[in-house]
């Protein structure tokens, strides 16, 4: 099992007033993320944990990929990984920032 | 108290459009939303509290925020209610150390308030495989706790009501569980069961049980047969709006937890015994009752299956 | 330990036991300072079916009727619920609630409930029939068990060696007495060479705990360190939140 964190700088603070949200559950092919409005406006932060090792690289790669498009600024997620492909981690973590900003 | 998570399934976050979605499919939390009267969910130890399992980690297992069990009290038509529902798709929905202890802790809070200002139910969204078994023990005994529980909720004059359509269905002790509620709600793809039929297969050979066998699966476990044989007291269609109604009606026509109800049920189930003991399969069952069309009624749409009348003595209040 | 052995060591004062169909037995015994207990019980390993609840439960129920406040002991030498087809269509779930249900009705009624393990109790046999009376001992030979450990080797997919290693540091999976003792479910543990009438005499004579203490006591053995804790939290938020 791996445990890891990825840290990044967003352009802006991620709108809503929302404190927390979750999405997806741990299965397989799934994932589950909660997100926390926990952060200064410019930093934003994705903790993983995962059963399924050696992928740190990708992971890190989607994330940082997710962070320049999405712009999550004081979020925090936290990931309990069943094993998902990545298209399936940045739909997750896209639709967590969304439901973050939606209210 | 903040009431953090309202959906969980973020395709669906309009909650608007909850009650329609198809209960099968929907995560525990939109199961949650959809039922209650909208915005009236506060849950307890909420995901961002991170309580979780510390006992999968030795089986190389990463967890869920909330051990797969969401815990919490709402209204549902105005009533209020506490709510447990288990999310199915987390290690097969099966109870843990910490899992079981949510339920458990929900039930005592509604026996110790049971009363005026208590809840006026509590609604069991069971969608299990039975006992987690990297933490068999723990499980087993949250299991009989919780049973002790639901009958002491029930002895407090609250009804607990079981409602059973999601893919883990309710198996082992969740099956148990379930026949120990006031009133118990499935949808067609609920399988309520005690030993699963890959394990009967195992223990006893294919000719007792061809575990691949859909079809036979259903007619052993399933919904409708549960229904027909007075297992189970309603039958829906599979919308989490459906559920609803459902607990709505059944509500105020729980039975108490008393001797006159166990007596019944010991001759419900006696009967039940005389009449179908020596049957094979659920088609049999049919036919013996008098429907018509036995081998049918496996495949008809829910329309027509809620068409037919119930054998004599599926429909009781013995439970 | 043999059933006669268990009843001559249980009840030297006198006992009448019969057994039934379905490896059921049922009669009474006496115990010095409680007169005549309902016995009822599973013997010679069976497994607990449709047809073997529905006798136990009858005689539970039949107890409860008779009015008065006779403990009731439940004698356990079973293995797991009966794995078969027949009991499944028929509605095991229903017939193992409904024993489960009738102790506990027992219980709520003033009957003082006990069940004795002297054998196998396995999955949905041991919830019904072992767990559901207010305390539950084990005698020598009793197995008392969720899973066998292959079994649960093959599902987690954690190599059997590996497994029994882990047995070693935690009490919360690995079938026995001692694991299940250490997490609550067990009550007490009478070895052989103990007075076991008197032992009998003394847990019957003593009121069950108000309520189930097994999450408390699991947390005082420390077997399960968080269960009682969670309930107790989950229960603190539901009061705080009662008026809204």
């Amino acid at each position: 099992m791996e445990q890891f964190q990825v840290r990044g700088a967003a352009k802006e603070r991620a709108r809503g007033s929302r404190l927390e949200a979750i999405t997806g559950v741990n299965a397989s092919g799934n994932l589950e993320v909660l997100v926390e409005r926990v952060l200064p406006d410019r930093e934003c932060l994705v903790e993983v944990a995962t059963a399924v090792t050696g992928f740190r690289e990708i992971w890190e790669a989607v994330i940082q990929e997710f962070f320049e498009r999405s712009s999550p600024g004081g979020l925090r997620f936290s990931i309990n990984d069943g094993g998902a492909r990545p298209d399936t981690v940045t739909l997750r973590l896209m639709q967590s920032a969304r439901l973050m900003e939606a209210e | 108290m903040t009431n953090p998570a309202q959906t969980q399934a973020a395709n669906l976050s309009n909650q608007s459009q909850l009650p329609d979605a198809d209960w099968y499919e929907a995560y525990a939390r939109d199961r949650v939303a959809g039922l209650l009267d909208p915005d009236t969910f506060v849950e307890f130890i909420g995901p961002e509290q991170r309580v979780m399992s510390p006992h999968l980690a030795q089986f190389d297992l990463t967890g869920a925020f909330d051990d797969g069990v969401v815990v919490g009290r709402g209204r549902l038509d105005g009533q209020k209610v506490f709510i447990a529902a288990q999310q199915g798709w987390f290690l097969g929905g099966a109870f843990g150390e910490v899992h079981g202890a949510k339920v458990l802790g929900l039930l005592r809070a509604a026996r110790d308030s049971a009363g005026k200002d208590g809840p006026r139910a509590v609604l069991l969204l069971l969608d299990t495989g039975g006992v987690r078994l990297q933490e068999a023990n723990a499980g087993e005994l949250a299991i009989s706790e919780i049973i002790g529980a639901i009958l002491e909720v029930r002895n407090a004059g609250v009804p607990v009501l079981a409602l059973v359509g999601g893919r883990a269905g309710a198996f082992g002790g969740g099956g148990i569980i379930t026949a120990c509620c006031s009133r118990i709600i499935v949808s067609k793809h609920a399988r309520v069961s005690v030993t699963g039929p890959e394990v009967i297969e195992t223990n006893k050979g294919v000719e007792e049980f061809d575990s691949k066998d859909r079809a036979l699966v259903w007619r052993v476990c399933g919904a409708r047969t549960r229904y027909l044989t007075g297992g189970a007291d309603r039958y829906v269609k599979g919308t989490i709006k459906d559920f609803r109604e459902a607990a709505i009606a059944l509500i105020p026509h729980a039975p108490p937890f008393e001797l006159a109800t166990l007596k019944a049920e010991q001759k419900r189930l006696a009967d039940r015994l005389q009449q179908f003991g020596d049957c094979r399969d659920a088609t049999e069952i049919w036919r013996k009752a008098g429907l018509s069309e036995p081998e049918r009624i496996a495949d008809i749409a829910d329309d027509a299956f809620l068409a037919i009348a119930r054998p004599k003595g599926a429909d009781h209040d013995a439970r | 330990m043999t059933l006669d052995e268990v009843l001559a060591s249980l009840f030297p004062s006198g006992h009448a036991v019969e057994r039934g169909r379905s490896g059921m037995l049922h009669g009474s015994g006496k115990v010095d300072g409680q007169g005549d207990v309902t016995i009822v019980g599973i013997a010679g390993g069976t497994p607990l079916g449709v047809d073997g609840a529905i006798l136990l439960a009858d005689r539970v129920l039949a107890a409860v009727e008779a009015g008065g406040r006779a403990p009731i002991v439940v004698l356990v030498d079973t293995a797991s619920q009966n794995m078969a087809r027949r009991d499944e269509l028929l509605g095991l779930n229903e017939y193992l609630a409904h024993l489960a249900k009738s102790l506990a009705l027992a219980a709520a009624c003033g009957h003082r409930t006990a069940s004795i393990l002297y054998g196998p109790a396995a999955a949905g046999a041991f919830i019904a029939a072992a767990l559901s009376s207010r305390s539950l001992v084990a005698l020598p030979g009793a197995q008392p068990s969720v899973m066998d450990l292959p079994s649960i080797s093959r599902v987690t997919k954690l190599p059997l060696e590996d497994l029994k290693k882990l047995a070693k540091t935690t009490p919360i999976f690995a079938p026995g007495v001692e694991p299940l003792f250490a997490i609550g479910a067990v009550t007490e543990i009478w070895a052989a060479s103990e007075p076991l009438a008197l032992r009998l005499s003394a847990l019957l004579g003593k009121p069950a705990a108000d309520g189930d203490a097994r999450d408390r006591i699991g947390l005082e053995r420390k077997g399960r360190l968080l269960a009682q804790k969670i309930a107790e939290r989950v229960a603190a938020e539901a009061a705080a939140n009662a008026g809204k």
